[in-house]
């Protein structure tokens, strides 16, 4: 058999390949260009306690979490019982970014689901949240102790997410 | 009396017409000057909704094109570049919010591949038409009595 006649043969299947590849992977999911950059500063009022303010500053020497929520948000139930089980057991502080949101509509949705944040911040008009490239709610940010974002999750955390990267990368960044 | 009833009609008509500019006009605020509204809308219009990926910011009616509107103006009111306010994009969003993909490395294929493509399909084409000559020819003096058979429609020898 002729090999050039194979040649088309191989240029589809490399092409079916690319293709088949393609199916398991998320379009939504946007790769952000601010991991390995500092976490923009910020200063918010925080939810529980409107007369105070935290910000990325106050963060500085830890590692931690940045949630972004909202009351208003139905895949952040999703996700609700992980953060608040991660909570639990008191690894890392998680601040939660509450995002667009009406402060007694949040706060209620705290009481309702579980509050695992250390601390709530107001971000009502989403300009902190245009700062981090949020694009679509729950996001999570992991932010090292030098202030360097070194992760960030799209969509609701997983089970999976959790126990294969977030958490090994946690006890590594917590180590140095 | 008479003059509202030609009125309404009018402005019905001038809704309806205005109408199909409505997309842009989203992206306008009011109080600018229409220069700089166009510069909005026309900055608007080459950024990527990440909420609905196929929609430019302009056109979307997503909470985020809006809030992005919202910086454009903005930035455009404080006297800022239009190249700086992509960059600002770019910083947050990364290069998929640009419809236009930027050239660089990682894009080389992207922009250079139709033309890879052609130049290598000519290339193709070329060569086999240049070897075409060679594969004319050539039937053998029997496959030739078989043929002039066939044509002269006394086809029975052959069926078996």
């Amino acid at each position: 058999m002729n090999r050039r006649m194979l040649i088309p043969l191989a240029i589809f299947v490399a092409l079916a390949g690319f293709l088949f590849a393609g199916l398991w992977r998320d379009p939504r999911e946007v790769p952000s260009p601010l991991i390995g950059k500092p976490a923009p500063a910020f200063k918010l009022t925080q939810l529980h306690a409107p007369q105070q303010m935290l910000g990325t500053s106050d963060m500085k020497g830890k590692v931690w979490l940045m949630n972004v929520w909202a009351s208003w948000c139905v895949s952040c139930r999703e996700e609700h019982p992980l953060l608040v089980a991660l909570a639990k057991e008191n690894i890392v502080p998680i601040v939660g970014l509450n995002y667009k949101d009406e402060p007694a509509a949040g706060m209620r949705w705290l009481t309702d689901n579980g509050d695992p944040y250390t601390t709530s911040v107001m971000d009502r008009d989403g300009r902190v949240g245009i700062d981090f490239g949020v694009y679509g709610v729950p996001e999570t940010f992991l932010i090292d102790k030098a202030g360097t974002i070194r992760y960030k999750q799209i969509g609701p955390i997983t089970e999976d997410a959790l126990r294969k990267k977030i958490l090994p990368l946690i006890n590594e960044l917590q180590k140095s | 009396m008479g003059r509202a009833s030609t009125f309404l009609p009018a402005l019905f008509l001038l809704c309806a017409l205005s109408g199909q500019h409505a997309g842009a006009a989203d992206a306008t605020p009011t109080e600018m000057d229409p220069v700089k509204a166009a510069r909005a809308v026309k900055l608007a219009d080459k950024l990527r909704c990440l909420v609905c990926q196929n929609q430019t910011i302009a056109d979307s009616n997503a909470e985020l094109a809006n809030d992005l509107r919202g910086q454009i103006r903005e930035q455009i009111a404080a006297g800022r570049t239009d190249d700086e306010i992509l960059t600002y994009m770019v910083d947050r969003y990364g290069d998929f919010v640009l419809y236009q993909p930027p050239f660089k490395t990682t894009t080389v294929l992207l922009w250079a591949g139709p033309a890879l493509l052609l130049v290598g399909g000519l290339f193709i084409l070329l060569r086999n038409l240049r070897r075409q000559p060679a594969a004319e020819s050539t039937l053998t003096d029997e496959e030739r009595e078989r043929a002039k058979r066939l044509l002269d429609g006394d086809d029975r020898k052959d069926d078996k």
